[in-house]
């Protein structure tokens, strides 16, 4: 098995749940080896979930939605979790436009808010670092 | 052809709109107030415009344009006459009063002349050439009419968006905006725009539409609305629709128009609560936050 080459796109990861994120200047070559990265790391890092933080995605394309859709439907398919977060409010009406509403990707308002539904939390107890521990 | 005479008939129109202005002034005024439909216009008002409309047509005779153009190319003589159309069209004078009014100086015109002239070729020449120069004005007179009530329109039109698109903040996390009215694609935009922006300022993870003030859901406003939702969806946050009256709820099922996707209340207050035990469930976070901020 050899390794993907190194993308664009840095794929963080905190125990179980992977962490990315999409910015502007995403070209469609770096668009597709990202897509190929991210399914073949969850595949071998077992990620229970994924979080794909587009807050610095100031505009997007179809070519751009589908890569979000399909990433998501190809990790959904390895048993992930795919929440999208941040997105802004000029890229959610471009999508509404373009009639792609991301059917079956969730969303979350913030990456913070998405690594929580994930279940990941902010303790103000303790200082040093989350623990990742089952919500609720 | 006949510019001689048409020179005549000039300087007898001129001669007279200038030694019988006065009384061409009166007959005019009176003739527009027996109309009765210009009431809103005070007497003075109707003096004063007229005078300007009647010396304004003077002096566009005296410049030998021809008689149909005067009123479009005089430059003073066409703001006269828009002046006087704009100035009905906002005081909501009908339409067919404002054109008349025009039409009215027509007849006074000819009254006088016919006082000051025996011979009866000139009198027939000059009937044609103030029908010339009338006609014309009468048709500014409803260009600017209409100009000016779509003047109106278009203020009050922005005036409503302005009005239409108040994002409130009804609990932590929770915003709502209260719809009055129909919702086309400009209000749409407005409110999507709105709504998402204040979402994403407050990081507010539930959104509520209330279409309590919105008199018909037909299935143009619906895909609107459901425009909305996935939006906000997108951005990561929830979206319910409330304030759905009975009537409401039997034209949706009857049209067959499929809301099963969303969150839907009859009343604001059943939206509320919804949203506050969904930020419970989701966020314990914010709930016991905003327990210490109650306390």
């Amino acid at each position: 098995m050899t390794a993907p080459p190194p993308a664009g796109v840095p794929i963080i990861r905190l125990g179980d749940i992977l962490l990315t994120g999409l910015l502007d200047d995403l070209d469609d070559k770096t668009a597709l080896r990202f897509t190929e990265e991210l399914t073949e790391r969850i595949a071998d890092e077992g990620a229970r979930g994924v979080v794909i933080d587009i807050s610095r995605l100031e505009i997007i394309d179809s070519f751009v939605a589908r890569v979000l859709t399909e990433s998501a439907a190809a990790g959904r398919l390895l048993g992930a979790r795919m929440i999208v977060a941040g997105m802004r409010p000029a890229v959610a009406i471009t999508l509404c436009g373009l009639g792609l509403a991301l059917s079956g990707v969730e969303t979350a308002l913030t990456a913070e808010r998405a690594v929580a539904a994930l279940g990941w939390r902010r303790d103000p107890a303790r200082v040093h670092g989350s623990r990742p521990h089952a919500t609720r | 052809m006949a510019t001689e005479d048409d020179l005549k008939v000039r300087d007898l129109l001129v001669r007279v709109l200038r030694e019988h202005d006065a009384e061409i002034l009166d007959l005019w005024v009176r003739a527009q107030s027996e109309r009765a439909a210009v009431t809103a216009l005070g007497e003075r008002e109707l003096r004063s415009e007229a005078a300007g409309v009647i010396a304004a047509l003077r002096e566009g005779l005296e410049t030998g344009l021809p008689v149909g153009d005067v009123v479009e190319r005089h430059a003073p003589a066409r703001e006269a006459v828009v002046r006087l159309s704009v100035r009905r069209a906002r005081a909501g004078v009908d339409p067919t009063a404002t054109a008349l009014a025009t039409l009215a100086l027509k007849d006074t015109l000819l009254d006088v002349l016919r006082e000051h002239t025996d011979e009866p070729g000139a009198l027939f020449s000059a009937a044609i050439t103030v029908n010339r120069l009338l006609d014309a004005a009468g048709a500014l007179t409803f260009a600017s009419y209409v100009e000016g009530r779509e003047e109106i329109i278009r203020t009050q039109h922005r005036q409503m968006l302005e009005l239409s698109t108040p994002v409130v903040r009804l609990w932590r996390g929770v915003l709502a905006v209260p719809l009055i009215g129909t919702l086309d694609s400009a209000r749409t935009q407005l409110v999507m725009n709105g709504l998402l922006e204040a979402i994403q300022a407050d990081e507010a993870p539930v959104a509520i539409i209330d279409i309590t003030g919105v008199p018909t859901v037909d299935t143009v406003v619906a895909h609107h609305l459901l425009q909305t939702v996935t939006a906000v969806r997108l951005m990561g946050a929830e979206c319910f629709i409330s304030g759905i009256r009975p009537a409401i709820a039997q034209t949706i099922t009857q049209l067959g128009i499929d809301l099963s996707t969303i969150t839907t209340r009859a009343t604001l207050a059943d939206a509320l609560a919804e949203a506050v035990r969904l930020l419970d469930a989701d966020f314990p976070d914010m709930a016991s936050e905003r327990v210490r901020s109650a306390l």
